[in-house]
């Protein structure tokens, strides 16, 4: 049993992409190994990464595959040696196994008598395999961005490969990569260690040898100390917590190799500068951690983690740095803050124009008119229903939306579009609600996302995003398979979210009508819209898709009443009456299928001509469902559910006993037309045919 | 000249060691890159909106002939003017390009070793080569790369060149670029690139800031980008100049396919003349999209036409290359 070890040495390695490479590597190196049945039996695989290196370190491989042993099956005893003697047939499969003509052995099977052979295999040494697979399986890695760098380009990579280490044990595993051979020299942190090589002397002291050289090559251990150093830092200022930032963290683990963190200061002026802007400049501008106080609100301090260890002299030179350069960044905002006020929204909507929504279309000044129509569909629809709202607050708000886009603070933040036009509205008096809605109007931007609090924003948020769809389809930009260039799903799932999450009363269908969307245009946004409720019930509520399919053939357009009867169903599918009224309800569709194939028709019969089981599920039938009905029309979907499951045993009674497709014409007429009314009858909350039972 | 120069604006204090002057930082960056192989040139005198665009970077990248020069290049963005009252933001700044083609295998410690050479302790800063990939659409190049931080500052642009002209580089070289103004106000730990001291007298101590030297210029090259510039002018210039460049790559792809054309008629083709109207027009448009004259849809097609003369420039440039590797 052996341990072995790769490291791959390479210049610094983008931040985003080095989890998912190392991840990989782990997975690459562990199928070769257990392809080539070199994995011990108390196998271990660890990986490591920073942003100098990739490794793996596997405990317990064998230092050698097993032998083994093969039989082959040649040509027919009888063509091989003809009267004793070897033919050429025989010399030819003795040579192709590479074994004597002597050794050749006769197997006799159900065909007949046959040549065989034996095989012997010895197996190979790991490290001379290893040295010849690896290199092919480091060179497939998935990066999202390659590059060449040797004369000829003989390979890519995401950065140039600057060192490997290979081991078995102590003993380096001679393979090639890059033109790079491997050794058992590993490098160190640039600026603590320096230059001088790291040696490895053996594969499973590679953490502990790299930590003698400044470079924590755990990933976990990493974001450990770097949580546990932001906590300590900001313990100095009492009362101070650190934001959370999950992908923050990320990105600093996979900037550093020896992280350690300094809080510095920022002049509280700043701080009447908005929030949103100042956590920006922090988060993506500086990757720095924002810190408030114990009121919650921001306080003027900030968290950066750096990739080095200096004393409190080198401290006090970083801390003053990097305040330097956001207190730039922060006049920088602010400059552009009051530049901006200059100018209010209602005067940029004319300057719309020379912004390009899209080249077949328009400018964003025609979006704003378009979306403009839509929003006043969708508001004479609220306010039909009831929907309390500011109607005059809405139309303001679509009017000035997008004029944001006009605002060096959006030019400089673009990620902040709609905040800043919100946040300009209120600075500008224009009205909470117009601010609110102008604020919100990207809201929900994924599926964990919120809708906008308010109702202006949310219709806001429908029209100007139906609008986008209706019109990129219009021309021909429907997303295609994993192609979605205008982010379109990510629009129809946020129109989904908006109508399941909140007390509008519209309809999908309502949605795509008040977009203008007609003919082939109009089906195919609904469509597209369907789509995404299928995946919002699925993928984002979880429920089973059998269910989802159910629900959603009985009727796709009003969102929560969708969400309401799929929870019904769900819960209604688990009882026994209700899996055998959905197997009945599939027979009663087959057979349908069945008659329509053969011609046969539907038509009430003579009710003395019925059998008594026809008869009962009839009356059962004609009595249950106008309660159904009445049900499903106050939404008691449990009821209505459990309502109908009662109609099992006349149901169950009926196919026992009755021959449906009967072979007089008037009986069977009858019996379609029966079970047709009760699928008709029943159907309206779902597709029970479409529940899969077991 | 802004009378100011003459007089000294602050003198520096006795008791704290005198950080790098402007003028010290280039010649520290000179004496460095030079000492290591490198052909020092002189800013090139057309307008450029980057290094990157100077001939010794867009022509010397091209083809297999190694090379190493390094150049302070004052670079036009004529969007960027502040009127001088930004304290970060300058319509010309001055970047020191460094090419080194191929990159040797040391380049990240060389550089770094550099970052020694202008007085800066490595062991008292954070130092992280953060992913910032570069691609400049009107001159057809890309590379990968990584902006330099240094306590949360970029202090260096570091590219691999991928492509240029629009043609695969091979070899590929590293292209540093230092922001000097960013990065002398760091060492100068100043807060507005105008207190930048670009001068010290030796003698008296005198100091001539950044301000002293710049300041009028980018107060009236803001006036003329913003407010003045003639946008039909522009645009008739822009034109102009395209058509020459146009009618020259012609005559130039005309002489390289004619196979009787001698080697020196191939090489008498005036290439970087050509090369240098398709500057005039990059910087044209930039002037143009600074008094805001074109619009979103236009802008794809104007940086096509630019983009186009590069592309016709380096094709040209690798033929005439290949005329000279051939008659050696």
């Amino acid at each position: 049993m052996s341990d072995f070890l790769l490291e791959i040495g390479l210049e610094e390695v983008p931040a985003r992409m080095i989890a998912g490479a190392e991840a990989e590597l782990g997975r690459r190196v562990n199928d070769l190994l257990t392809r080539e049945r070199l994995l011990g039996p108390a196998a271990k695989l660890t990986t490591y990464s920073t942003p100098r290196r990739l490794a793996v370190l596997v405990e317990d491989v064998l230092t050698n595959q097993s032998d083994t042993e093969e039989r082959l099956t040649g040509p027919s005893w009888k063509v091989a040696f003809k009267d004793g003697l070897q033919t050429a047939a025989a010399e030819a499969f003795a040579k192709k196994a590479g074994v004597a003509v002597e050794a050749l052995e006769k197997v006799t099977n159900a065909k007949g008598e046959y040549v065989g052979a034996t095989v012997k295999r010895q197996g190979r040494a790991a490290a001379e395999l290893l040295a010849a697979e690896l290199p092919k399986e480091v060179a497939g890695i998935y990066w999202a961005k390659n590059m060449y760098w040797r004369a000829g380009k003989p390979e890519r990579f995401v950065r140039p490969v600057r060192w490997l280490v290979a081991l078995m044990d102590s003993t380096i595993v001679p393979l090639e990569i890059a033109g790079i051979a491997a050794g058992n020299a590993s490098r160190g942190h640039r600026v603590l260690h320096g230059e001088a090589s790291v040696v490895i002397d053996h594969a499973t002291h590679y953490a502990e040898a790299l930590r003698k050289a400044f470079v924590v090559a755990d990933v976990a251990e990493r974001r450990h100390s770097i949580r546990k150093a932001l906590d300590a830092e900001t313990r100095t200022v009492a009362g101070a917590r650190w934001r959370q930032d999950a992908a923050l963290i990320e990105t600093v683990v996979h900037l550093t190799e020896w992280p350690t963190v300094v809080l510095g200061d920022f002049e509280p002026e700043y701080l009447a500068l908005p929030e949103e802007v100042l956590v920006t400049v922090m988060r993506d501008h500086q990757k720095y951690f924002a810190v408030e106080g114990a009121d919650g609100k921001l306080a003027p301090h900030f968290l950066a983690v750096l990739n080095t260890q200096v004393d409190d002299e080198g401290r006090e030179i970083i801390r003053h740095g990097n305040a330097r350069v956001l207190r730039a960044r922060f006049k920088d905002a602010r400059f552009f803050w009051d530049f901006d006020q200059k100018t209010p929204l209602a005067q940029r909507v004319e300057s719309l124009k020379k912004v390009t929504f899209q080249k077949e279309l328009g400018s964003y000044f025609w979006k704003m008119e378009e979306s403009l129509k839509v929003s006043r569909e969708l508001a004479i629809l609220a306010e039909d229903a009831g929907v309390a709202f500011d109607v005059t607050a809405l139309v303001q708000a679509v009017k000035l939306a997008k004029t944001d886009l006009t605002t060096e603070l959006v030019k400089e933040f673009t990620e902040l579009q709609g905040v800043i036009g919100g946040l300009y509205a209120r600075a500008q008096d224009l009205g909470e609600r117009v601010a609110l809605a102008i604020y919100e109007q990207y809201t929900p931007t994924s599926t964990e996302d919120g809708i906008p609090l308010s109702i202006e924003g949310q219709l806001l948020g429908l029209a100007d995003r139906i609008q986008t769809i209706t019109a990129m389809f219009g021309i021909g930009k429907a997303p295609t398979g994993s192609k979605d260039p205008f982010a379109l799903r990510r629009a129809a799932n946020a129109i989904v979210k908006i109508l399941a999450e909140s007390g509008l009363p519209l309809t999908l269908n309502e949605v795509v009508q008040a977009s203008g969307a007609k003919g082939g245009n109009r089906e195919e946004v609904a469509a597209f819209l369907r789509e995404r409720l299928h995946f919002y019930l699925k993928d984002v509520r979880g429920f089973a898709y059998d269910v989802v399919n159910a629900v959603l053939a009985a009727d796709a357009s009003f969102v929560r009443d969708a969400i309401a009867r799929a929870e019904a169903l769900t819960v209604a599918r688990e009882s026994a009456d209700f899996a055998a009224i959905s197997a009945a309800f599939k027979r009663i569709k087959n057979i349908l299928r069945q008659a329509e194939e053969k011609g046969f028709t539907a038509a009430p019969a003579e009710r003395d001509r019925l059998s008594t089981e026809a008869k009962q599920l009839a009356d059962e039938a004609h009595t249950l469902a106008p309660r159904v009905a009445k049900l499903r029309a106050a939404r008691a979907y449990a009821e209505a559910l459990a309502l109908i499951a009662t109609l099992r045993p006349a149901v169950d009674a009926f196919f026992d006993k009755v021959m449906v497709l009967d072979p007089d014409p008037d009986i069977r007429g009858g019996h379609l037309y029966l079970i047709q009314s009760v699928l008709g009858g029943f159907s309206g909350i779902a597709d029970f045919s479409e529940i899969v039972t077991s | 000249m802004p009378s100011a120069s003459v007089l000294p604006s602050a003198v520096v204090s006795p008791s704290k060691p005198a950080a790098l002057t402007f003028q010290e930082l280039l010649f520290r960056l000179q004496g460095f890159w030079a000492a290591r192989g490198c052909v020092l040139q002189q800013p090139y005198d057309v307008e450029v909106g980057a290094g990157t665009m100077a001939p010794e970077t867009f022509l010397r990248v091209q083809g297999p002939k190694p090379y190493r020069v390094g150049y302070a290049q004052p670079s036009r963005r004529p969007a960027d003017g502040r009127y001088g009252e930004n304290p970060n933001r300058l319509f010309k700044h001055t970047q020191f390009q460094l090419i080194l083609k191929p990159p040797p295998v040391n380049v990240q410690e060389l550089y770094l070793e550099s970052l020694a050479a202008i007085g800066i302790d490595l062991a008292q800063h954070d130092l992280k080569f953060e992913e910032d990939n570069w691609e400049g659409p009107t001159v057809g190049a890309w590379g990968v790369g990584w902006q330099v931080m240094m306590d949360g500052m970029e202090i260096t642009q570091f590219t691999y060149f991928q492509q240029c002209g629009g043609l695969d580089l091979d070899p590929i070289c590293a292209e540093l670029t230092y922001g000097l103004e960013r990065l002398c106000a760091f060492i100068q730990d100043v807060d507005s690139v105008y207190d930048v001291v670009w001068a010290r007298d030796p003698d008296t101590g005198a100091v001539v800031t950044y301000g002293d030297v710049r300041l009028t210029e980018e107060l009236q090259y803001s006036v003329y980008n913003f407010e003045e510039a003639d946008v039909d002018r522009l645009w008739a210039h822009f034109n102009s100049y395209e058509a020459e460049a146009q009618a020259l790559l012609a005559k130039g792809n005309a002489v390289l396919a004619d196979e009787k054309a001698s080697a020196t008629e191939k090489r008498r083709f005036p290439l970087i003349s050509t090369y240098e109207l398709a500057l005039k027009c990059s910087n044209l448009f930039n002037l143009l999209d600074a008094r805001g004259a074109i619009s979103v849809t236009e802008r794809v097609g104007m940086i096509a036409r630019i983009r186009n003369l590069a592309v016709g420039v380096a094709k040209v440039y690798v033929g005439q290359q290949t005329v000279e590797l051939q008659t050696g």
